[in-house]
C-alpha cells in the first residue's frame, strides 16, 4: 500500500501545483546549489552504494558530470533511488531533475518526458543455471522465467515467446533484489533483464559460476537519461555533458591530460576546453564547462573502464559501446 | 403580536436562526470542500495535458502486451488493459476469500484452545498467537515464500506424492537390508503394478490432476443443487418440530449425508462420468493438471497463520465475555459439553466477535496488496503495478484500484453488519 500512497500523493502533488514542474529546470538547480538525481536502487557497475554509502556507478557518474558541469564540484548531487516501478512519477512531480536510472528509450517513453541520449547500448538477455544444460534461448519453450515488474523486460518477454511460438510463466516481482533471490530459490528456470543488469546481478548470487547468460539478444535497450517535457534548455543541458564526455574521449582528452589540453592549439580541443568560442555559455553554463566534467569526472571511455568495462568487477567489454571511430555506435554531434 | 401570547417560540430574526445559521455554515463548507475537489481536478487535468499525459479511461481499451502467471480466466499478451484489471481484482479475489475462510477456521479453533482445560493445549495456543502477531506480515509473507521455496526440489525431482514412491522406498529398504530378491521384487512390481503418482510438489508449486467433466456431469451438479436445498428444508423442518414438540432431530448430520451420498450416488448411476488428466514432466515443467503456483500458497499462508492469530484473541474475548452462569445454567438443565457451546455459549458470544471480525476481514482483504513482494499477480501488482507503468496513467489507476478496495470492504462490512444484526440480543 506503501507504493499507492506515494503514487497519490504526487498525484495530489500534480493537482495542487500551479506552475508545470517543467519550466526552468537548470535555475532551479543552480539556485538550490545540488542537482537531484533518480538512480536505482542497487544495480552494481550502473547506480548502487558502495560500502561506505557513496553512490559509484555508470549512471552516478553521469550525475557527477552535470553536478561538475553547473557548480564545478561533483558531489553535489542528491541520489533518490527509485524502483522500476516507481521512476517515472517523481520525474514527472519534479521531485528529482534527471533520471538516470537504465532507462531504455522507448516511444511511448518519449512521447511523455525526453531522452538525452544513449550512454549505454542494451539489449534483453536471459541467464539459466549452467546444469539445465541450455545453450540458446529457443530451448526455453515451457520455462518459468523470473522478471521486474514495471519494466519493457516484461513486454519483451511476452513478445520474443509469442513470436517463437514458446510457452512461458513469467513471475514479476516488484524489485530486482526480490527477483533474483526467487531465481536463486529455484522459482523460475531463468531470470531476464538488460544484459548488463544480468552481469551485475550474476555477481550477487552465491554461486556466479554455476549461472551462465544465454547468447540471444531478445531486444534493442538503449539506456539514457530522462528529463521532463518542456524544458528545452535542461534537456540540451543533460544532452551535452553526455556528447561533451564522448567527444573528450574522441579527441584523446582525458582526465589525465586535460591540463595540458587547455594549452592545446587543436582547434576541436580549443572548443571543447573553452580557450575557443562562447559554447558552454550558449547553454547556460560557463565556457570552461566540459573542462570540469573531464577534470573532475572523466571522458566516457574512463567512466565506462572504471564502472562496467574491463577495469571493474563486472568485466563487460565494451560492444557496441565502442566509439564510430572504433566500430561502435556511440556518435556525439561536434561542438561548433 | 406579544410574546409569551401565541404559546408558539419566540420569533428570531432570520440570520439569528439556529437552524438556518447551521444549514448555512454546513452549506459554505460543503462548496468550500467541492470547490477544493473541482479545482484539483481541472488543474491536475491541465498539467498533466500540458506534460502530454493523455487522461482518461481509453486506456483501459488498449493491448496490455504482459504476461501473467496465474489467470482464473482466459488471458493472453494480446489482451486488454481492461482484461487485465479483471484477471487481477479475481486474483485479488481468490486470495482474500480463501484466506477469510481458512483463517475464520484456525482462528476459532486455536482461540477455543487457548481456553481449553488442558495446559498444554492452552499454552501452545497462546504461544502461536504471540509468536505470530508480533511479527510483521511482509516478513512472514517472505519467510513462508523464500524459506519454503528453498527448501523444495526442482520439477525433474519433484516430490511424488501417492503409493508409488512408498513401495519404491520399501523395496530399496529390503534391497538394502540384505532380504531375498523375491521381496524386493515383490515390492517393485506392486510399485510398477501402482503406475506413478498424480501429485507433485516441487518448487513450482503443486500439480493436481484436472478433473475432466464427462457427458451427463450435470446431472451431478443438479443432484448436488437438490441436496442442498432439501438439507435447508429439513433444518427448518427441525426448527419447527423442536419448537412444537421439543425434540430434537439430528438436522446437521442427515443434511450433511445428503449433500455428500446425493451427488455421490447420482456419479455412480451414472457410471462415473469423470476422467482425470494427468500432470506429466515434460521439459521444464509438468504439462497437464491443475498447478496451483507456490506464491499463492506463501501468500495464503502468511495471510492465513497471521490473521488466525487475531482472529483466536477476538474468538477467546468473545467467549469470555459470555457469563459463567450460562454454561452453568446449561449444565444444570442437563445439556452436554457439546450442546452447551453450540447453543449457549457460542450464540451470545458471536455478539461480541463479529465486529471485530469484521476488522479482521477487511484487514486480510487489504493486507493482500502485500502479494507484490513475492509476484503474485493480485490487482495490486498487476493493475496498478505493471499496467500503471506501462500507460503512465497514474491518477486514473489509482483512483479505480482505491475504489476497488473501498467496494470490497464496504461489501464485507455490509454483510457482516447484517449477520451481526441477525445475532444481535434480542431484547424483551
Amino acid at each position: 500500500m506503501k507504493r499507492a500512497i506515494f503514487t497519490l500523493g504526487l498525484a495530489i502533488g500534480l493537482g495542487f501545483s500551479a506552475v508545470p514542474a517543467s519550466a526552468q529546470t537548470l535555475k532551479a538547480v543552480k539556485d538550490r546549489g545540488s542537482l537531484i538525481c533518480g538512480v536505482s536502487q542497487g544495480l552494481p557497475g550502473f547506480s548502487s552504494p558502495d560500502d561506505k554509502g557513496a553512490w559509484t556507478g555508470l549512471d552516478v557518474e553521469f550525475c557527477r558530470a552535470i553536478a561538475a558541469a553547473v557548480f564545478n564540484d561533483p558531489a553535489k548531487v542528491k541520489y533518490t533511488p527509485l524502483s522500476a516501478k516507481d521512476r517515472f512519477e517523481p520525474l514527472k512531480s519534479g521531485e528529482i531533475d534527471v533520471l538516470t536510472r537504465n532507462t531504455t528509450w522507448t516511444l511511448s517513453r518519449d512521447a511523455l518526458f525526453n531522452f538525452a541520449g544513449v550512454n549505454y547500448y542494451d539489449g534483453q538477455g536471459f541467464m539459466v543455471r549452467k546444469a539445465l544444460k541450455v545453450n540458446s534461448a529457443l530451448e526455453l519453450n515451457g520455462a518459468s522465467v523470473c522478471a521486474q515488474t514495471g519494466t519493457t523486460t516484461e513486454l519483451n518477454l511476452g513478445d520474443y515467446f509469442r513470436a517463437n511460438n514458446m510457452r512461458y510463466e513469467v513471475i514479476a516481482f516488484a524489485t530486482a533484489d526480490e527477483t533474483v533471490k526467487a531465481y536463486e530459490a529455484g522459482r523460475c528456470d531463468a531470470f531476464t533483464t538488460d544484459v548488463s543488469q544480468l552481469y551485475s546481478e550474476k555477481l550477487k548470487l552465491a554461486n556466479a559460476n554455476d549461472h551462465v547468460i544465454l547468447p540471444e539478444i531478445i531486444s534493442k535497450e538503449p539506456l539514457g537519461p530522462v528529463v521532463r517535457h518542456g524544458d528545452d534548455q535542461w534537456l540540451d543541458v543533460v544532452k551535452w555533458v553526455h556528447y561533451a564526455m564522448l567527444n573528450a574521449e574522441e579527441l584523446g582528452v582525458n582526465s589525465k591530460n586535460i591540463d595540458e589540453a587547455v594549452k592545446s592549439n587543436v582547434p576541436e580541443i580549443k572548443r571543447l576546453v573553452g580557450t575557443e568560442g562562447n559554447f558552454g555559455e550558449q547553454l547556460g553554463l560557463t565556457k570552461d564547462w566540459a573542462v570540469r566534467i573531464v577534470k573532475h569526472v572523466g571522458n566516457y571511455g574512463e567512466v565506462f573502464d572504471r564502472n562496467v568495462g574491463t577495469g571493474s568487477r563486472l568485466g563487460i567489454s565494451r560492444g557496441i559501446n565502442r566509439l564510430w571511430t572504433k566500430g561502435g555506435i556511440q556518435y556525439a554531434p561536434p561542438i561548433r | 403580536m406579544k410574546r409569551g401570547t401565541t404559546g408558539g417560540p419566540p420569533r428570531v430574526a432570520v440570520h439569528n436562526n439556529p437552524k438556518i445559521r447551521s444549514a448555512f455554515y454546513q452549506a459554505v463548507v460543503l462548496a468550500l470542500v467541492l470547490g477544493c475537489a473541482y479545482a484539483f481536478a481541472v488543474n491536475a487535468s491541465a498539467n498533466l495535458r500540458a506534460q502530454g499525459f493523455a487522461s482518461g479511461f481509453g486506456f483501459l481499451g488498449n493491448t496490455a502486451g504482459f504476461g501473467i502467471n496465474q489467470t482464473l480466466i482466459a488471458y493472453s499478451e494480446t489482451d486488454s488493459y481492461g482484461r487485465v484489471f479483471v484477471v487481477g481484482l479475481l486474483n485479488t479475489l481468490l486470495v482474500a476469500g480463501l484466506g477469510i475462510v481458512f483463517a475464520t477456521i484456525l482462528g476459532f479453533i486455536i482461540g477455543i484452545a487457548r481456553l481449553s482445560p488442558n495446559w498444554l493445549l492452552a499454552r501452545l495456543a497462546g504461544g502461536y498467537v504471540e509468536a505470530i502477531r508480533n511479527l510483521p506480515l511482509l516478513f512472514q509473507i517472505l519467510f513462508w515464500y523464500l524459506a519454503v521455496l528453498g527448501t523444495m526440489p526442482g520439477p525433474r525431482d519433484s516430490i511424488g506424492i501417492g503409493l508409488q514412491p512408498i513401495l519404491a522406498a520399501l523395496g530399496d529398504a529390503t534391497a538394502g537390508l540384505g532380504l531375498p530378491a523375491a521381496i524386493v521384487d515383490l515390492w517393485r512390481s506392486l510399485a510398477a503394478w501402482v503406475g506413478p503418482p498424480d501429485v507433485y510438489l516441487n518448487n513450482r508449486g503443486v500439480i493436481l490432476p484436472r478433473p475432466l467433466l464427462g457427458a451427463g456431469f450435470e446431472w451431478v451438479a443438479i443432484a448436488f443443487v437438490v441436496a442442498v436445498l432439501a438439507a435447508l428444508a429439513l433444518r427448518i423442518f427441525a426448527r419447527r418440530r423442536l419448537d412444537a414438540t421439543g425434540r430434537i432431530f439430528p438436522a446437521g448430520w442427515v443434511g450433511l449425508a445428503l449433500i455428500v451420498g446425493l451427488p455421490v450416488a447420482a456419479l455412480f448411476a451414472l457410471g462415473v462420468p469423470l476422467g482425470f488428466e494427468h500432470p506429466q514432466l515434460r521439459g521444464f515443467n509438468f504439462v497437464g493438471g491443475v498447478r496451483v503456483i507456490p506464491e499463492l500458497v506463501a501468500l495464503l499462508v502468511a495471510l492465513v497463520t497471521y490473521t488466525a492469530a487475531f482472529i483466536a484473541e477476538v474468538v477467546r474475548a468473545g467467549i469470555l465475555a459470555v457469563s459463567r452462569g450460562q454454561s452453568e445454567a446449561a449444565q444444570a438443565l442437563g445439556l452436554k459439553r457439546g450442546a452447551t457451546l453450540r447453543l449457549i455459549v457460542v450464540p451470545q458470544a458471536l455478539r461480541v466477535i463479529v465486529p471485530p471480525l469484521t476488522n479482521q476481514y477487511l484487514n486480510l482483504t487489504k493486507n493482500s496488496s502485500l502479494a507484490v513482494a513475492i509476484g503474485y499477480p493480485d490487482l495490486f501488482a498487476v493493475f496498478a503495478g505493471t499496467a500503471l507503468n506501462q500507460t503512465h496513467q497514474a491518477i486514473e489507476i489509482i483512483a479505480i484500484t482505491m475504489a476497488v478496495y473501498l467496494a470490497i470492504s464496504l461489501v464485507t462490512s455490509v454483510l457482516m453488519n447484517w449477520y451481526n444484526a441477525r445475532n444481535r440480543l434480542i431484547e424483551r
